[in-house]
């Protein structure tokens, strides 16, 4: 049986590999086969249908996929503004605090995501942390923050803060202290150093950080739900409902593959501008 | 040696890094447009030297004279100096152009006349003019040195550093290079400051040397002072291959060793008493008789080695191990494990103490 000898390399990635194919690779072919059975069916041996693209042109989703890429959007640029100068700090500045600042950004991502957004509806709510101690030690009488859009976006920029941050930070530290050194060397300002050596030498971090963060906003629906009262309907949410309560499977599993090609190709742009090889550090 | 004025002036600097005193009361004085060579084994202070001198450290205590003027303080951007780095540092997002163009684009120089500049740079370094828009980390190792070089020339500076830039490159490339340094040096007439561990490297290209040992300056002088007079036994031995004897006086005149029976007659002019005796390999020479030469020690050829132009001999002389190099065609009919007589005069050998 020579002829099916495995190579080495092949050996070692078998259980990966079948896991892939198992546990990614049938479920997405299930998903992309069920978008094209007729509406409100549970096989998919029917002929297939483009109705739940269609319908999905027709309808007025579009709302769903405009709120959800607006708001991973925001959240993005938010993150990347605060995540910037922390990230440049810890490898730079705060010297032997940057590991504890590490674990104070790492421990909440120990506690359930859902556990922490209640935590701040309690903290939001009416005659709740911040604003019964506002009214019992001033007198002042606000109304509930929660349930606003606002609210929304902290919940996503608070829960996708690490994702932003630590690939950010890696990125800055991977910008070699030598050609910092020889830029301001050949007459550089701080400035100068900043702008040409090290905020493009630390972008592959940064574009890391922000599509890991913007692929994960993209696909909340936790926020909305718990801090914003359902202030704003995402995609996610459409897709939920579509397999639960409506039992319309195959609609639901075309708009998951819509939200799929809309977001690959946002990030194929993305990648196509940034050499994928130095980004993965293949210099 | 130098009869130009002083550029750089180094008084009493120190430099500790906590407990550790890295540079350690050092004076000197660098003449301008010379080529001055530090050398030291690694861990003896001679990056932190240039470190100081280029404004990325700042001296513990002492004073950095500029042209008379203390600089201690002046960052790196404000010093009319570069440095070219061991890791070269050049900038792996920009191409060949954009590296060399960077300090004329830092000073606001115009596009175009950065183009020319950079393009002039690249022909006076001998590389190809469509390196311009090459990527940099595309470039072979003895191109990025030369990139490196330009980038540093562009900045016109009055002095450059060189951190060990050729220290990563292959022996016949590495050849090359300090020739072609030393021509840059002439072609521009700027002060060269050179770093290595290698005191080889250092003869080639210095007008003088600085041997550097536990942050203080063990000899400066030219290749020659240093080649003909190392002054102790660190500086023979770190020159490579050397016949080092420890001796001491006989009191009737001459130096006795551990090594031989015979008592040796001294160099000329050595007042030190007890200390070791250096000869150079190829001062040494094999003789015939006791009269060929002032010291002549009978011995055993034990091994030769090829060098190209030259053969090294070992020659046992009891325990110890004589080297002895000659041109090829001076080699001696002798074989190996054959008796054979070594000699030199004493005005080839020079004393030295510890």
């Amino acid at each position: 049986m020579g002829r099916f000898r495995l190579s080495q390399g092949l050996k070692c990635g078998l259980p990966v590999i079948l896991f892939l194919l198992a546990g990614f690779v049938a479920p997405l072919l299930a998903v992309v086969t069920y978008s094209f059975m007729p509406p409100r069916s549970f096989g998919i041996t029917n002929n297939p249908t483009l109705a739940n693209y269609a319908e999905i042109f027709i309808s007025n989703t579009y709302i769903a996929f405009y709120w959800s890429l607006l708001f991973a959007f925001i959240t993005v640029s938010i993150l990347t503004v605060i995540c910037y100068p922390i990230a440049y700090g810890m490898v730079r500045v705060f010297g032997r605090w940057a590991a504890v600042i590490t674990l104070l950004f790492t421990i909440p991502l120990f506690v359930s995501e859902n556990v922490r957004l209640y935590g701040w509806v309690l903290f939001f709510i009416k005659n709740g942390v911040l604003l019964g101690s506002i009214r019992s030690l001033f007198g002042y009488n606000f109304d509930s923050l929660l349930f606003t859009k606002g609210m929304v976006l902290l919940g996503m920029v608070y829960v996708y803060l690490p994702f932003m941050l630590f690939p950010m930070s890696l990125g800055v530290a991977m910008v070699p202290n030598d050609t910092r050194e020889a830029a301001a060397d050949l007459g550089a300002t701080r400035w100068q150093v900043f702008r040409e050596i090290e905020l493009p030498l630390s972008m592959p971090g940064a574009v890391i950080g922000l599509l890991l963060s913007f692929v994960l906003a993209v696909g909340s629906i936790s926020e909305s739900k718990i801090l914003g009262g359902q202030v704003i309907i995402p995609i996610t949410h459409d897709i939920e409902i579509a397999f639960t309560y409506a039992q319309n499977w195959p609609l639901g599993a075309a708009l998951a593959v819509m939200l799929m090609v809309v977001v690959g190709s946002l990030v194929l742009i993305v990648l196509r501008r940034f050499d994928l090889d130095v980004i993965l550090g293949k210099r | 040696m130098s009869s130009n004025s002083p550029i750089f002036e180094l008084r009493q600097i120190t430099k500790n890094f906590g407990k550790l005193t890295a540079v350690d009361h050092i004076d000197l004085v660098i003449a301008e447009g010379e080529f001055l060579t530090i050398v030291g084994p690694s861990g003896s202070g001679k990056t932190t030297i240039v470190r100081m001198l280029a404004g990325m450290e700042t001296p513990t205590s002492g004073d950095l004279m500029l042209r008379g003027k203390r600089i201690n303080d002046l960052p790196a951007n404000k010093r009319p100096t570069c440095m070219v780095f061991q890791s070269l540092a050049l900038f792996p997002h920009r191409s060949v152009g954009e590296n060399i163009e960077f300090p004329l684009k830092m000073s606001g120089v115009d596009k175009r006349e950065r183009r020319e500049r950079a393009l002039e740079l690249l022909r006076q370094l001998q590389l190809p003019e469509d390196y311009y828009g090459k990527n940099v980390t595309k470039c072979s190792g003895g191109e990025r040195q030369r990139v490196a070089l330009a980038r540093a020339l562009a900045f016109d500076p009055e002095i450059l550093f060189f951190d060990e830039p050729l220290s990563a490159i292959d022996y016949k490339l590495r050849k090359t290079l300090e020739k072609e340094l030393k021509d840059i040096h002439r072609e521009t007439g700027k002060t060269f400051i050179y770093i290595t561990h290698s005191l080889e490297e250092a003869m080639v290209m210095s007008d003088r040397i600085g041997v550097l040992k536990a942050g203080r300056f063990v000899q400066v002088g030219t290749p020659d002072e240093i080649y003909s007079k190392p002054a102790n036994k660190f500086i023979a031995e770190f020159m490579g291959d050397v016949n080092i004897i420890p001796v001491k006086s006989s009191g009737t005149g001459k130096l006795i060793s551990p090594y031989f029976e015979e008592s040796i007659v001294p160099p000329i002019g050595s007042d030190i008493t007890a200390g070791y005796l250096v000869i150079r390999p190829e001062f040494l020479r094999f003789v015939s008789g006791k009269s060929d030469a002032d010291n002549v020690i009978a011995g055993k050829l034990y091994n030769e080695y090829a060098l190209g132009s030259r053969v090294q001999y070992q020659v046992r002389v009891g325990e110890h191990v004589f080297i002895v190099e000659k041109l090829r065609q001076q080699a001696p009919a002798a074989g190996t494990d054959s008796g054979v007589m070594i000699g030199w005069d004493a005005k080839d050998s020079v004393m030295v103490g510890n």
